[in-house]
């Protein structure tokens, strides 16, 4: 026997033994550890994620409110209708991609195969429309308006379609009551896309994947309201979404319903006055291009005075809303988006913007009596005025005499503000401006509100522009390397132009400011801008922000959010001047440029105050504009190469106060056919169940004109008065 | 190798005084390690509540009835602790003599799995079908290889003839544990191989065989895990665990996905867990093979910090214990055997929960005790027989 201890172990075995007991324990200790660090420190974080990972949403869609009328007809609305879809996610398991089945669903719907296709297909940068960017996830509506024996034949033969259902679906609705269109300040909906729901995600109105969203008009600005909160039901599912259990439920919201300011009958005769001026405009000769007016474009705004709020917004060209309900088919969409069809998506009242001509002309008057000149002092009105061997000519080159500011305005004197400017420029410092240039001219443009939004309710709203030195400079350095380019001295105009702004574009020449001055050149400006000033000056100085939202009415009818009008400014003319100019508009439509559009009148009844505008823009005909008002409402009309203001838009604007006012030819009152002769103050009766009356509206049926008299003739443009 | 040959050979009196000898002073029952048993019973119990939970609602495995799993868990258990009482009858000592019959059985048996009798579960192909009952032969493998190498490793200084296990010997036992590693290696059933090289490791630590030796081993096992990972022997399902241990949001949907469920799981509990039957992530089945391989995120996320520490505490006292046993007994066969016991349980423990926390790769092997399957239960309660008849000493019989 070796000298082994008696537990038969060496001291070698001993300490292995001490070494095996002591990785144990580490690794014990390990697991220990790791297990706090886990369940302890980090547990909420998992808990967390384990509640994202067992419930599942079920989505039920909140129905979309209404947009009302002032009077609570709706202008927008849900209507049942059966939406067939496909779920891509079906199609796409399928051997051929599902086109089996599309094309045998195309034979049911009277469609062809490459319409149900294009319908289906992912939108990406390669894609044109038609194609689905929504998710790829969600059934894609192919047609809304299966009838119900298409349904049926899907249905019953759910085997032969898979993939595909055929469901009544509550879709948007544009019902044009009274043939009102309201197209552009609408707006319309499509799908809501993948980055929408990631960046809205964390937000409180996080977005569905079958969410359709407001793109544009009143359906975007009013989104959030009118969309209201989906019903989910979350379910505890298990690894392959089996339910184990209802974890908790939110009854769907309905969206809010939102009353506007807009009648519906206001509207319907705004469109077709616009739109008759427009054609009348097309038949018209205009003896500087030589050929017709092309009248592309127009636009009229009915604004409440004491209220900003509007009453009619019409756009022209427009097109029919209904267009997008369902997704857009590819023929619509290339019609609605292309030059051809002169972008009728585009909201002209307050998306076009051209330079405002003579309706301009309130502005340089306030101007000028900031500048120091007396409103009713005496200035020469010569039918022409030259700077430096340039000459200036009066409109159709008339002269008036000696003239006050007011007598400018009525017979939209150009030489008076051509002088008042060229003075003030110079006293600036002329071709070098001083460093404390006073601007008056600008400066007052500003005040005005001129050169930014009014603020409407409405999205994408464009400023217009102020040509002030700063924008010079800035125009210039963006455009100096092409000007250089294209300049040459002494070749044609164009190049002529070029070369000049290439050398001295930066500069406010003396020939800009006298061109300014009377609304032309590169000044720009809105209807909804016109309005704007023109409203302010009825209801003595306050610039209101323009709205078309009038209240927020809950579903239910248990909650009304009026939306109060708001002002941005006050306008920068004191209680004398406004009333000197209040009364030399009132006297332009009575005795000045538009007097010939408001023969019989009643102006000791219904006191009408006008401006009229005809701009040049270079390459183009003139552009058309008309700026009214009375106590309570202002319209203004604007005509893209449509002529003179009175000539092409005075005759529209009339009928639209006719309508308004309940007035006839002669100028007779009967309130009974008036559509508003005040402005609606109340909101629509609103029952217990929460819904809404809405009046019927009957479409609009213009009077028939009576055949020209005697009378109506004398009344026409006067022979020596000016009719821009 | 279990049976009742104890009573007929041991040759005692009747059965009262069977009864009085078993409470005598110096009786069995009063020598055995109540804590390892008491210790290992609780976990065969929370192990009982936890698959409960795991499949009470896995109505495509367990149809109708939901304690059918829990059911057959515990008649494992019962079988498991029959087989223990067997072996400490038995006594280590005396399995010593069948070890070479007991060992080629075990071979046997792992080499019918590579014949078409084997069948393929989640993946591995480890697995005997046999009149309706699947049996894991690796399980038992792991006994005779402790029991082998022991036998051979300790002959010799058991005898008083070295103080060490000599060079030779050593090739010997070495020999005796590569036959049946290889042959799992070849199922590929990796987590058992894994285990078997551990086991191989402590027995050689504990037998005293020269340093060399087991620095020589861990060497060669270091370039036998590169080897295996370069030849191509394993599956791309096992390469895709591994890669997904290193990289666990790799392919969340895929390969990440047991890795990340189990890790959600566990943290989920927090500290005091959901309470039993009550977590998602177990009703919603979300981690795989819950009741076996995965069944310590059951504890984890219902029972929380504390049950699942729980675990890991009466897994600590178990080890610790036999560490005293391995250091007490008189006899390096003893020794030897306590120590395989312990690298096999450490290590099978270590990796099997290690795995559910994101610290090992994933690798197929149950939870000592607590995952639900046959073989592994009768193995581990086998071992405990070992474990017990180490402590108890019982002279050889015969």
């Amino acid at each position: 026997m070796t000298n082994i201890p008696e537990t038969g172990r060496t001291p070698r075995v001993q300490i292995r033994l001490v070494i095996i007991q002591i990785l144990v324990v580490s690794l014990l200790l390990t697991l220990g550890g790791r297990l706090w660090y886990l369940q302890v420190r980090n547990g909420a974080e998992y808990a967390e994620e384990a509640s994202g990972n067992h419930v599942q949403q079920v989505v039920q869609p909140a129905v979309r409110g209404s947009i009302l009328d002032a009077r609570g007809v709706p202008i927008a609305d849900n209507q049942t209708r059966l939406v067939v879809s496909a779920s891509r996610t079906d199609l796409m398991k399928m051997r051929d991609d599902g086109k089996g089945v599309l094309d045998k669903l195309a034979g049911v719907l009277n469609m062809t195969p490459k319409e149900v296709g294009d319908k289906v297909r992912l939108c990406d940068s390669k894609t044109p429309q038609p194609c689905w960017n929504g998710s790829p996830y969600q059934p894609i509506p192919i047609t809304d308006e299966a009838t119900p024996k298409q349904a049926l034949q899907i249905r019953e033969r759910s085997e032969d379609f898979p993939g595909i259902t055929a469901e009544p679906t509550a879709v948007r609705r544009y019902g044009a009551p009274g043939k009102s269109n309201t197209a552009q300040v609408l707006g319309y909906l499509s799908p809501v896309t993948d980055d929408e729901i990631n960046k809205a995600k964390d937000s409180e109105s996080p977005y569905l994947r079958s969410d359709q969203v407001g793109r544009s008009g009143l359906e975007r600005t009013y989104d959030k309201q009118l969309r209201g909160k989906a019903g989910v039901t979350r379910y505890e599912v298990d690894n392959l979404g089996r339910v184990i259990g209802k974890a908790d439920s939110d009854r769907a919201q309905p969206g809010s319903n939102v009353v506007t300011s807009i009648d519906a009958r206001v509207q319907a005769v705004s469109e077709y006055w616009l739109n008759d001026a427009m054609k009348k405009a097309r038949d018209e000769f205009d003896d500087n291009t030589g050929e017709n007016y092309k009248a592309d474009a127009g636009a009229v705004v009915v604004m409440e005075n004491k209220t900003g709020r509007i009453v009619s917004m019409a756009s022209n060209p427009a097109y029919d809303p209904n267009a997008w309900v369902g997704g857009i088919s590819g023929k619509d969409y290339a019609r609605l988006t292309g030059k051809k069809s002169n972008y009728p998506l585009l909201n002209r009242a307050i998306q076009g913007q051209a330079a405002p001509g003579s309706i301009f002309k309130v502005i340089p008057t306030t101007a000028a009596v900031h500048a120091g000149y007396e409103f009713n002092g005496r200035y020469p009105c010569p039918s022409s005025y030259s700077i430096g061997g340039q000459v200036f000519k009066n409109f159709e080159s008339q002269g008036h005499g000696s003239i006050t500011l007011g007598q400018a305005l009525e017979v939209s004197c150009d030489t008076v503000f051509y002088k008042l400017s060229h003075d003030q420029w110079a006293k600036d410092g002329g071709n070098k401006p001083k460093k404390d240039a006073k601007d008056w001219f600008y400066k007052t443009a500003h005040e005005f509100g001129l050169g930014k939004e009014t603020g409407i309710d409405l999205p994408n709203e464009v400023t217009g522009r102020v040509p002030d030195r700063q924008w010079k400079k800035d125009y210039w350095k963006a455009n100096k390397d092409a000007w250089c380019k294209q300049g040459k001295k002494g070749g044609e105009y164009a190049e002529q132009i070029a070369y000049e702004n290439c050398l001295e574009g930066m500069k406010m020449r003396a020939g800009d400011s006298v061109n300014y001055s009377i609304g032309q050149g590169d000044t720009l400006v809105t209807p909804i801008q016109m309005a704007t000033i023109y409203s302010a000056i009825a209801n003595g100085g306050t610039m209101y922000n323009p709205t078309v939202g009038k209240a927020i009415v809950s579903a239910d009818g248990k909650r009304v959010e009026e939306i109060a009008p708001k002002s941005h400014g006050k306008l920068p003319m004191d209680a004398a001047l406004r009333k000197d100019i209040d009364g030399a508009l009132a006297d332009v439509a009575t005795k000045g440029t538009a007097a010939w559009r408001f023969g019989g009148w009643p102006q000791d009844k219904i006191p009408m105050h006008a401006k009229t505008g005809t701009a040049e823009v270079y390459g183009k005909q003139t552009t058309s504009w008309f700026a009214t008002y009375t106590k309570d409402y202002s319209v203004v009309m604007t005509i893209s190469q449509g002529g003179t203001g009175s000539g092409a838009s005075g005759p529209a604007v009339r009928k639209i106060y006719d309508a308004l006012y309940g007035l006839d030819e002669e100028g007779n009152q009967d309130l009974k056919k008036a559509l508003l002769p005040e402005p609606q103050k109340s909101l629509p009766k609103i029952q217990p169940d929460g819904s809404i009356d809405a009046p019927k509206v009957k479409p609009y049926k213009p009077a028939k004109p009576k055949p020209p008299t005697e009378q109506t003739e004398l009344a026409g443009p006067p022979a020596n008065g000016r009719r821009d | 190798m279990a049976g009742t040959g104890g009573f007929t050979v041991s040759g005692y009196g009747p059965e009262r005084s069977t009864m009085s000898r078993l409470f005598a002073r110096d009786s069995i029952l009063r020598r055995l390690d109540w804590v390892i048993l008491l210790c290992a019973l609780a976990l065969s119990a929370i192990g009982s509540a936890l698959v409960y939970s795991a499949t009470r609602n896995r109505t495509e495995l367990v149809g109708d009835d939901p304690y059918a799993f829990v059911i057959k868990h515990v008649m494992n258990i019962g079988i498991g602790l029959a087989l223990m009482t067997a072996t400490i009858w038995l006594g280590h000592r005396t399995l010593r003599t069948a070890v070479p019959i007991l060992y080629g059985l075990s071979v046997f048996l792992v080499l019918l799995v590579l014949t078409p009798l084997g069948a393929t579960i989640n993946g591995a192909h480890a697995w005997l079908v046999i009149a309706g009952f699947s049996l894991q032969p690796s399980e038992f493998v792991k006994i005779t290889i402790i029991l082998g190498m022991a036998m051979l490793l300790a002959a010799r200084v058991d005898a008083g003839d070295r103080e060490h296990p000599d060079h030779r010997t050593v090739m010997q036992a070495l020999g005796l544990a590569t036959i049946p590693i290889m042959i799992v290696l070849l199922m590929p059933d990796l987590g058992s191989v894994m285990v078997m090289v551990m086991i191989v490791l402590g027995v050689l630590l504990a037998s005293g065989a020269s340093n060399r030796w087991v620095f020589g081993l861990l060497g060669a096992g270091a370039l036998g895990g590169v080897a295996i990972w370069q030849l191509g022997v394993l599956d791309d399902y096992q390469i895709a665990r591994f890669a997904a241990f290193a990289n666990p949001a790799l392919d969340p949907a895929g390969v990440g996905y047991n890795t990340n469920q189990a890790r959600i799981a566990i943290g989920s509990g927090g500290l005091t867990g959901t309470g039993l039957t009550k977590g998602s992530q177990t009703t919603g089945q979300f981690v795989p093979e819950q009741q076996t391989d995965f069944v310590f995120t059951v504890a984890g996320e219902e029972l929380g910090f504390v049950g699942a520490g729980a675990i890991l505490l009466l897994l600590a006292v178990v080890l610790w214990r036999a560490c005293r046993i391995a250091r007490e007994t008189t006899e390096l066969y003893g020794t030897v055997v306590a120590a395989g016991i312990i690298a096999w349980f450490a290590f099978q423990a270590f990796e099997n929960i290690g795995m559910t926390l994101g610290i090992m790769p994933v690798a197929g092997l149950p939870l000592p005790f607590v995952s639900y399957g046959g073989s592994s239960m009768f193995a581990v309660w086998v071992a405990v027989g070992l474990l017990q008849s180490i402590k108890v000493e019982r002279p050889l019989s015969a």
